[in-house]
C-alpha cells in the first residue's frame, strides 16, 4: 500500500491561529500530524469552514504556522524554493500570455532557458490534449481546458508536492467528471504526490489513496481511509460504480456529521 | 425527385467560405477602426458586403450620420450668432472668417519656409564665393532666425508635451507601484497626493520659473528655459492620474496571484516585471491616457505664460495683438488645440490596445 513509499511531505503537530496578538485570537487549525508518501494522491475532506484552505496555505507556506512544523523533502516549507506547486478552483493563467508561455512561466522564474522550456511545455501540451492552443489566450479556452493548462503549468515546474485546493468546484458536473479522471491520469503519469482539498467526498473518494477527514474548525484529523482502488484503478467514474464507494462514503458522510436536520 | 449538382454545391459552398473570411477580416479592421475613430466604417463594409444593409445602414446613420449632422448643427448656430457678438475687435467671427484664417496661416508659413529656403541658398553661395576665392576664413554658416510657422509652434507644443508626458510617467509609475505594492507607500503617499493633485498649473508656474532659472543656468544646453518650464509645469500637473490609477493596478491584482508568486518563491523584481505589470498595465494606459490629456490642456497656459514658442504663446501673441483678424487666429488655435487633443487620445488608445489585454484579445 502507499506506506511502504517514504514520506515526501510532512505535518507535525502543525496549528494556526489568527489574530493571535489580540484578546480574540481565532484558532483554525489545532494540533494536525499527517504525511503525504510519494505517488500518492491524500484527499482533505471536512466541514465547511473548518481550516482546510488555511492548512492547504500552511503547507504551501503561505501563512506561518503558529505551533508544529511542515516539511517537505525534510526541509521546511518556509524555506522551500519551489518544492511545492500550488492549483486552485481559479485556474489564476495570466490572461496577457499564451497557454505555451504560462505553462513555461514556473521554468522562467527558475532561470531555465527560453527554449529548453517551450520544448517541455511543448511536449506536456502534446500529451495532454491541448495541442493547437498553444498560442491561445486563456479567454479563448473552455473551463476545463484553462484547469488542464494550469496543471501542465503546475507540473512543468516539477514540485515535489502538487497542492490542489478544490480544483473542479467551478467545473460543470460533466467537466468536473472528465477532468477528474484526466488529472488523476495525469498525476500516476507523472508519478506526482498530490494533496486535494475538496468538499465532495466522491471526488476524494474516486481520486485519493487515502481520505483525511478533519472534524470541524479548529481542524483535527478525525479520521484516515484508504481506498480500495490498485494501480490500475485511474477511471474515477468507473470505481463510483462500485460497492467499496457507496460504503466508504456512506461512513464519510457520517463521520462528516452532515446528516440534514429535520 | 429533384437531383443536386454537386457542383453548383461546392460553388456555393466555396462562396460561402469566401463571405465568411471576408467578415473575419472586417470583425479583425474593427478594433482599429475604433482605435482610429473610424467605427463607423465597420458597418458600411459589412453593408457592402451583403450583410443585413438596411440593419448596416442605420448604424452608420448612428455612428456617422448625427455626428456629421450635429457638427452641421453647431456650424450653423455659429453662423447665424456670432456677427450679433460684438467685442472691441469687431464682431466674433464666423465659420468662413476662421478657415479664411487658417488658409491664411498656412500661407504664412509656406512664405517663411520659402524665405528660409532662399537665406540658407544665399548663404551656400556666398560662402561658395568665399572659398573658391581663397577666403575660407571669412565662411560664416549661421542659423535662419526668422519667426516660427504655425506649424513649428504646433511641433513645439507637441515635442513640450511629450517630454512632460514622459517625465511625468518616468516619476508615477514607480511611485505607484510603490504605492500599490506596500501600505507604507500608498500611506506616505496618499497625503502628498491629494494636497497637489488640485493644484492649477498657473500656482506652480511662477515656482518651476524660479527654480529652473536659478538651476539650468546656460544659455547654449539641449532646451530652452522656456521649454523646460512649461514641461516641468505639464510634468507637475499631469503625473497624479497616471500615479493614482497605477497605485489602484498594482493594488487590486488577484491575491491568490500573489500567492502563486510567493510559491513559485519569485523575487521581487520577477514579481514587478512578470505578474504585477502586465496585471496592471491596463489601467496604467488608462492613467497615461488621463495624463496626456491634462498636459496637452495644462501646457497651454504654462506656454501663455512661460513664451515658450508654441500654441499657448501664439494664443497669447494674437491676444495682445488686438488686430481684427486676432479673434479668427484665436479660433483657429483652439480648433488646433482640440484636434490634436483627439489625435493624442486616440494614439494612446492605439498603444492601450496594443501593449494591454482585454478579455477577448
Amino acid at each position: 500500500m502507499s506506506t511502504a513509499h517514504p514520506a515526501v511531505l510532512t505535518a507535525d503537530h502543525a496549528r494556526v491561529v489568527y489574530n493571535e496578538d489580540t484578546d480574540r485570537p481565532v484558532e483554525a487549525v489545532r494540533d494536525i500530524t499527517l504525511e503525504l508518501h510519494r505517488g500518492e494522491i491524500l484527499a482533505l475532506v471536512g466541514p465547511s469552514g473548518c481550516g482546510k484552505t488555511t492548512l492547504f496555505n500552511a503547507i504551501a507556506g503561505l501563512i506561518p504556522l503558529q505551533g508544529g512544523q511542515v516539511t517537505v523533502g525534510g526541509t521546511k516549507v518556509e524555506q522551500a524554493t519551489g518544492h511545492v506547486g500550488y492549483m486552485l478552483q481559479k485556474d489564476l493563467l495570466l490572461p496577457w500570455r499564451s497557454v505555451i508561455d504560462n505553462i513555461t512561466l514556473g521554468l522562467e522564474i527558475r532561470g531555465c532557458p527560453r527554449a529548453e522550456a517551450r520544448v517541455k511545455a511543448q511536449d506536456l501540451i502534446d500529451r495532454y490534449g491541448l495541442s493547437g492552443f498553444e498560442r491561445s489566450k486563456p479567454s479563448g479556452l473552455s473551463g476545463g481546458m484553462r484547469q488542464r493548462a494550469a496543471l501542465m503549468r503546475t507540473l512543468a515546474f516539477n514540485p515535489d508536492v502538487i497542492l490542489l485546493d478544490e480544483p473542479f468546484s467551478a467545473l460543470d458536473f460533466q467537466t468536473r467528471i472528465l477532468l477528474q479522471a484526466d488529472v488523476k491520469r495525469i498525476i500516476r503519469e507523472e508519478g506526482r504526490s498530490v494533496i486535494l482539498i475538496t468538499h465532495d467526498i466522491g471526488e476524494a473518494i474516486s481520486m485519493a489513496n487515502r481520505i483525511v477527514v478533519l472534524t470541524n474548525r479548529p481542524a483535527t484529523v478525525k479520521s484516515i481511509y484508504e481506498t480500495p482502488w490498485g494501480v490500475e484503478d485511474v477511471d474515477p467514474v468507473a470505481v463510483r460504480d462500485r460497492p467499496e464507494y457507496q460504503q466508504l462514503f456512506s461512513t464519510i458522510w457520517q463521520e462528516l456529521e452532515l446528516t440534514p436536520r429535520h | 425527385m429533384t437531383a443536386i449538382d454537386p457542383d453548383s454545391l461546392s460553388a456555393a459552398e466555396a462562396r460561402e467560405a469566401r463571405k465568411a473570411r471576408l467578415f473575419t477580416r472586417i470583425n479583425k479592421a474593427d478594433s482599429w477602426f475604433k482605435v482610429l475613430g473610424l467605427s463607423f466604417m465597420t458597418p458600411l463594409l459589412k453593408a457592402a458586403a451583403g450583410d443585413n444593409p438596411k440593419a448596416q445602414l442605420k448604424e452608420v446613420w448612428l455612428l456617422l450620420g448625427v455626428p456629421v449632422l450635429a457638427i452641421c448643427c453647431f456650424l450653423a448656430l455659429w453662423a447665424n450668432l456670432a456677427p450679433k457678438v460684438q467685442t472691441s475687435l469687431g464682431a466674433v467671427p464666423g465659420p468662413a472668417q476662421v478657415w479664411e484664417q487658417a488658409e491664411n496661416l498656412h500661407a504664412d508659413a509656406q512664405r517663411e519656409n520659402q524665405k528660409e529656403a532662399d537665406f540658407y541658398q544665399r548663404q551656400e553661395e556666398r560662402n561658395a564665393k568665399l572659398e573658391a576665392s581663397g577666403k575660407s576664413d571669412k565662411v560664416k554658416w549661421r542659423d535662419y532666425t526668422g519667426k516660427p510657422t504655425y506649424y513649428d509652434q504646433i511641433w513645439t507644443s507637441i515635442q513640450t508635451v511629450f517630454f512632460g508626458f514622459l517625465l511625468a510617467t518616468v516619476v508615477a509609475v514607480p511611485l505607484g507601484i510603490l504605492a500599490g505594492l506596500s501600505r507604507v507607500g500608498d500611506a506616505a503617499l496618499n497625503p502628498i497626493i491629494q494636497i497637489f493633485k488640485p493644484v492649477s498649473p498657473l500656482a506652480w508656474l511662477p515656482i518651476v520659473t524660479m527654480i529652473v532659472s536659478a538651476t539650468y543656468t546656460t544659455n547654449d544646453g539641449l532646451f530652452t528655459k522656456s521649454f523646460l518650464i512649461s514641461a516641468i509645469t505639464v510634468t507637475l500637473c499631469s503625473l497624479w492620474p497616471t500615479l493614482i490609477n497605477t497605485a489602484l493596478g498594482v493594488a487590486s491584482i488577484d491575491k491568490d496571484l500573489i500567492n502563486v508568486s510567493k510559491v513559485l518563491k519569485m523575487n521581487t523584481w520577477t514579481k514587478i516585471t512578470k505578474l504585477v505589470l502586465p496585471s496592471a498595465l491596463p489601467l496604467i494606459f488608462t492613467g497615461l491616457r488621463l495624463s496626456l490629456g491634462v498636459g496637452w490642456m495644462v501646457l497651454i497656459a504654462a506656454e501663455m505664460l512661460a513664451q515658450n514658442p508654441g500654441l499657448g504663446k501664439f494664443v497669447w501673441d494674437e491676444f495682445q495683438n488686438g488686430s481684427s483678424q486676432s479673434l479668427a487666429k484665436i479660433m483657429v488655435a483652439v480648433f488646433t488645440i482640440g484636434i490634436i487633443g483627439f489625435l493624442l487620445d486616440r494614439l494612446m488608445f492605439a498603444l492601450q490596445s496594443l501593449f494591454t489585454f482585454s478579455n477577448n484579445r
